[in-house]
């Protein structure tokens, strides 16, 4: 009876625990300088199972999410995009994936920053 | 009391409008630091709500959830947008100082009308920096520099231009004004030249099927007009126009935004053609005369928090038009055999609302819906056989709009309704009936956003007089490497002809009519069925460091029912449904290059096999040409300090012989040769932008003054039985000069 008690106040808690929302949304700082970059993240970002929706914005670097919580978390998402080469605020992206960005795309670049902020 | 009333009136606000958020504008140093930056602005985006940054460069403002977006702007500085989703965190914001003058010229000069790379539909937009190059004057004329769409030479008697894609005549082409169909039924035959050209803001262009959105009518494509919107128009606006050929026209624009939701337009237009020319001396009029009175009221609702947004529009047109023989006054001869003349009565009121909803929380999902209603009414008489035409039409779409899983799967469904009344006379036989009909569509589309997208989409119809049907259509977009295009598409159009409305000019002959089947539900002919195949390609590339773009398209329209309109007997004009085959083929080459700075090259040529199954044997349609050679240069020097500068714009057009139709019957006075003269026409234009609010602009159509020198047959005996004006293959009038100014207050 106390097994079940613990049980039922278990699963209780995990269902709090993922009183999940189907449109979760999240905004998320994502490093990058070009058109070609918001075409990497936003689909590297819908590719992974559970994004509805990823806007990323050229100038804020804010990247918006939809998401659903069931199926998907923001830390996925966050190696989904470091591994197309691109730095989140909580993840960097290896090296290697980053040498392999377009060469008009390396960010970490003080003069590519430069050059394209002056457009 | 008062004062605890006062006390606990302010406790609310107290409790829950106190959220702020706090933050630092900064500014780079010459040392690479930054430094704080006072006085800049700070505003939420779509309200006034903001402040201005202190000594230290600090801010605090209040904050709601409903505000999402920070604008940090100031002079001399790139202004930013930042979203806000944490109010609690403290915002850094760099700006940085706009960059010396000799970078802001850096821009990308975007060309006038483009066609896209990414759409999986063969779209073309035109811009409204495009349409000035056509001076004049309603949407009929806003095609000239547009090598898809191909406009007639107008026509002897009502000097309206009608216009042709794919080979095809409009009564094919879907076209709509903000996606509500406007140019059809009685409207159908001078319905463009009720749009003025002013309050075009940009025409999209959709070669082939097109989208099964907007109805099953589109069979070689569909043309949409955007109209100009209160909040994005120019406060005030004028365009004077005047030629030499006697046409005055103006336009005036009044917008006006009452509040931070509500904002409404007036727009009036106003032309007269009045002077009677006869330069071939055949006795007719080489012009109709007339005047034309429109006038359109918009109101746009925009509530972005609610994500919400409105037009109301209201619009009247009244349109005369005169024309016949020079010496005709209507108030003497009508109807009497001493002049032929006739008269072209048209008033038009319109109504529509639109309502739009974007999920704010959710931005992929959101909710159309379409009203409209259109009253017309056209009397006329041509000689002494009268046309009447009252058509009244009720239109309505409800549209949603979402994704499937995540957003490179969008659907877009919706249904429909709607309902149209033709009361039609003609001479004294009465044609009146009424349509319904309701619908449903369902449109899938899918964006890999790399390489492929497509659109599928059918719809189901339920129509009294056409039957249950499906539509089906489908687009599909490759790129199989860079700066290309690779797409195909196909799909079904159905219509009921309005074979009266559609072909007026038969009203101005001596021509019998005849309807040959009795069976069917419109006018006793069956509806017209047609399936359209299309593929283009689409290049970009670098010649010589520049732009250029070629392009390549074939297009194929294959009837499975039409209504043959058949000239082919001089007596006499047959309707009837098809027997056989019918088709259109058409290819079209275009070339596009940007040779030096500000000079834009636009180059096309189009072959065209348009073939129908005639009682007389299979043969080419009447007045379309095989082969047509386009070409447009047009220039621009650099803007001054002031904005102002020069533009140039030449456009050459040269269509080869076309087939009239058979004449053999006839007397031999009154027969003509198998094919006409190829011709060629040259138009130019020079525009002189003083500054931002003023313009001067002067032109020439047709300058090389190629003419047709006999448009009408037997016009010496308009009454007798050989009177014909139904074979114009070129410009009646001759070179025509104008000249014009427009003046602009934003």
């Amino acid at each position: 009876m106390k097994l079940l008690k613990c049980t039922i106040l278990l699963l209780m808690i995990s269902s709090i625990g993922y009183a999940q929302n189907k449109n979760a949304k999240a905004t998320i700082e994502v490093d990058g300088v070009c058109m070609m970059c918001k075409t990497r993240i936003e689909k590297a970002c819908l590719k992974t199972k559970g994004v509805k929706s990823a806007v990323w914005n050229v100038e804020t670097h804010n990247l918006s999410l939809i998401y659903d919580e069931r199926k998907v978390n923001l830390e996925t998402i966050n190696s989904k995009i470091a591994s197309v080469g691109h730095d989140t605020k909580t993840l960097k992206a290896t090296d290697k994936a980053y040498d392999a960005l377009h060469p008009c795309c390396k960010y970490r670049d003080e003069e590519i920053r430069e050059d394209h902020e002056s457009k | 009391m008062k004062t605890l009333f006062v006390i606990l009136y302010f406790i609310p606000t107290l409790f829950f409008a106190q959220d702020t958020i706090k933050g630092m504008v900064m500014e780079p140093s010459p040392q690479g630091k930054h430094l704080p930056l006072p006085g800049a602005n700070v505003v939420w985006e779509g309200t006034s709500k903001g402040t201005i940054t202190d000594v230290d460069g600090n801010f605090t403002l209040p904050y709601q959830s409903s505000y999402k977006r920070l604008i940090i702007s100031y002079v001399g500085y790139k202004s930013k947008t930042i979203d806000v989703t944490n109010p609690n965190t403290v915002i850094h914001i760099l700006l940085n100082p706009t960059d010396d003058l000799e970078e802001v010229t850096v821009t990308t000069r975007r060309k006038a009308s483009a066609t896209s790379y990414i759409a999986s539909q063969n779209i073309t937009t035109i811009s409204s920096k495009e349409l000035l190059k056509a001076a004049c004057c309603n949407l009929s004329e806003s095609f000239e520099t547009n090598p898809s769409i191909d406009v007639n030479f107008s026509d002897a008697i009502s000097g309206t231009k009608q216009i042709k894609m794919l080979g095809l005549t409009s009564p094919y082409i879907l076209i709509t004004t903000e996606n509500v169909p406007s140019v059809r039924g009685a409207a159908q035959a001078y319905g463009l030249s009720f749009i003025p050209g002013t309050w075009v803001e940009s025409i999209q262009v959709t070669k082939g099927a097109g989208s099964v959105t907007n109805g099953f009518e589109s069979i070689a494509g569909q043309i949409n007009a955007e109209l100009v919107k209160p909040l994005t128009d120019k406060k005030f606006f004028v365009n004077a126009y005047g030629s030499i050929n006697g046409r005055l026209e103006l336009n005036t624009h009044f917008n006006i935004e009452l509040n931070e939701k509500w904002s409404t337009g007036l727009y009036i237009h106003g032309d007269k053609r009045g002077e009677k020319f006869d330069k071939n001396g055949d006795s007719f009029l080489d012009l109709a005369v007339g005047n034309q009175i429109n006038i359109m009221n918009r109101w746009q609702y925009t509530n972005p928090e609610k994500g919400l947004i409105s037009f109301f529009n209201l619009r009247f047109l009244d349109d005369k038009k005169q024309s016949g023989q020079l010496d005709y006054n209507p108030k003497v001869h009508k109807f009497s055999n001493t002049f032929w003349g006739s008269e072209v009565n048209t008033k038009r009121l319109e109504f529509s609302g639109k309502f739009g909803y974007v999920n704010p929380e959710i931005p992929y999902q959101s909710l159309g819906l379409q009203l409209a209603y259109s009253g017309h009414n056209q009397n006329s008489y041509f000689g002494n056989r009268t046309y009447d035409i009252n058509h009244k039409s009720v239109y309505t779409s409800l549209v949603y709009n979402s994704i499937i899983s995540d957003s490179r799967h969008k659907i877009k469904t919706g249904i429909g309704f709607s309902h149209d009344t033709y009361n039609e006379q003609v001479s004294t036989t009465d044609y009146s009936r009424n349509e319904n009909s309701i619908d449903g569509f369902f449109e899938y589309s899918f964006d890999n956003l790399d390489d492929i997208n497509l659109t599928a989409g059918f719809r189901i119809d339920h129509h009294n007089l056409l039957g249950n049907f499906v539509t089906p259509r489908l687009h599909v977009r490759y790129t199989p490497w860079e700066k290309s295009a690779l797409r195909f598409s196909f799909g079904r159009g159905k219509r009921g002809a309005n074979i009266f409305a559609e072909n007026q000019r038969l009203f101005a002959s001596s021509r019998s009519i005849n309807i040959q089947n009795s069976n069917g539900k419109i006018y006793g002919l069956n509806p017209e069925i047609a399936w359209n195949y299309g593929i283009s390609f689409l290049q970009g590339l670098q010649l010589f460091n520049r732009k250029a773009d070629i392009s390549i398209d074939f297009y194929r329209t294959d009837f499975q029912n039409q209504v043959v309109v058949d000239y082919e007997i001089p007596t006499e004009i047959n309707f009837y449904n098809l027997d056989g085959e019918s088709f259109a083929n058409s290819l079209q080459v275009e070339f596009n290059y940007t040779p030096l700075d500000r000079l834009d090259l636009k180059s096309a040529y189009k072959y065209y096999d348009v073939k129908t199954q005639y009682q007389s044997g299979v043969l080419q349609k009447p007045l379309i040409p095989n082969h047509r050679i386009f070409a447009n240069i047009s220039y621009e020097t650099e803007p001054t300090t002031k904005g102002g500068l020069w533009k140039f714009d030449i456009s050459f057009n040269w269509l080869s012989k076309q087939r009239f139709s058979s004449t053999l019957q006839s007397p031999e006075a009154f027969r003509l040769s198998q094919y006409s003269p190829s011709i060629s026409t040259l138009n130019a234009q020079v525009t002189k932008v003083l500054s931002d609010q003023f313009e001067l602009y002067a032109g020439g159509e047709n300058i090389t003054n190629v003419r047709q020198h006999n448009p009408i047959l037997g016009a010496e005996n308009p009454f007798g039985s050989n009177f014909d004006s139904t074979f114009v293959y070129g410009p009646i009038f001759g070179s025509m000069y104008y000249a014009g100014l427009r003046f602009k207050l934003n």
